[in-house]
């Protein structure tokens, strides 16, 4: 038995402990907003916050999340109103959808740690996740608008 | 009774003489610690830079703030960059994809519990290094993370992610000679002298 704490919640795992963390994720808890895109750490969709950094959870195994605390897409607030989730309905960031999740999960880590980030801070933050429709444009837009919310948020 | 004198003198020569090849133990240490070979030192660097000098090594002793993959050693993909403590940046921090162990697959990451870079305040870059400065480099505590000789030694030959290079997962070639033979060349290097070679070597 592993037990993970996701979200805010423990659950013991019955799984082996190589079981790459998506599977627990998705198909033991049931948690389907991550993403499996490569399966190989290239394209970002898989990502999750591991005690508050941005891992890949395709090639994480689950015997290195036990005993920690995990956040995924449907975690990242109560209530869908971090300020990138606000800022991503604004502008009306995705496309498909498919790699948003760990587009947001990225730029959460982002903006947690860089308040107004750059366009370079952008770059070095998000060009490991990769979008096929193109969305680029409108993710770093929502990155700088989710800033000034999170700055708005933060004065009042 | 000449004869016997004669003799006498003889044997006691013979003896003086046989005594004479006789090395005692303090001796033989004097015989076995190299004396300083500026040749000898050099040829033992050149067998140390062309392992230092490989992917296995020299990926990550890049000489920009990117590491370096793939036996070209080009740069690493999705602009992931050195940051300050050579632990990556934000979202695309090594430990993000890279864990504790290598992840099987042929370009799956690598891993390792200590996979970084060097920081930025102390990069100890080995590309595009000629194999004078390599070795100035090696020796210079100011450049090699603080290092004496006998810890240069040390992180040769017990350093995990060193020991890395040797196990690097599937589709990657080892460096050009194993560990042991590799701390053998650096002790050696060191032992006749530390000497560097010339500014002209290749």
């Amino acid at each position: 038995m592993i037990t993970i704490t996701v979200n805010g919640q423990r659950h013991d795992l019955d799984a082996d402990p190589n079981m790459p963390l998506l599977w627990a994720i998705r198909d033991i808890l049931g948690l389907t907003g991550t993403k499996y895109g490569c399966g190989a750490a290239q394209c970002g969709a898989c990502t999750v916050h591991l005690n508050g950094e941005a891992v890949r959870s395709c090639v994480t195994k689950v015997s290195r999340a036990a005993g920690q605390q995990i956040v995924t897409i449907e975690g990242l607030s109560a209530n869908n109103n971090h300020p990138l989730q606000r800022a991503w309905n604004e502008l009306n960031v995705p496309q498909c959808g498919y790699c948003q999740s760990g587009q947001l999960m990225s730029a959460a880590v982002l903006l947690r740690e860089n308040p107004n980030p750059t366009d370079q801070d952008i770059d070095d933050a998000m060009s490991g996740n990769i979008c096929r429709c193109g969305t680029y444009q409108r993710i770093r837009a929502a990155i700088h608008k989710a800033a000034e919310l999170q700055s708005a948020g933060a004065k009042l | 009774m000449k004869k016997i004198i004669y003799l006498g003198i003889v044997l006691f020569s013979v003896s003086l003489m046989v005594l004479s090849f006789r090395t005692d133990s303090a001796n033989r240490k004097e015989l076995a610690a190299p004396a300083k070979d500026s040749v000898g030192s050099v040829k033992a660097f050149m067998s140390v830079y062309k392992v230092l000098m490989s992917p296995r090594c020299m990926n990550c002793h890049p000489s920009g703030d990117v590491p370096l993959q793939g036996e070209d050693s080009h740069l690493h993909t999705m602009n992931v960059k050195r940051g300050v403590d050579g632990h990556g940046l934000y979202a695309a921090r090594c430990s993000n994809c890279h864990q504790p162990a290598n992840t099987p697959g042929v370009h799956m990451p690598p891993g390792n519990p200590k996979w970084a870079l060097p920081p930025a305040k102390m990069p100890m870059v080995f590309q595009g290094r000629t194999p004078r400065q390599l070795a100035l480099q090696l020796l210079d505590p100011k450049q090699n993370g603080g290092r004496t000789k006998a810890q240069l030694i040390d992180h040769m030959a017990k350093d995990d992610l060193v020991g890395w290079a040797w196990h690097p997962g599937d589709g990657r070639k080892l460096p050009p000679v194993n560990r042991a033979a590799l701390v053998a060349q650096v002790r050696l290097w060191i032992a006749k002298g530390a000497y560097a070679p010339a500014a002209k070597a290749k």
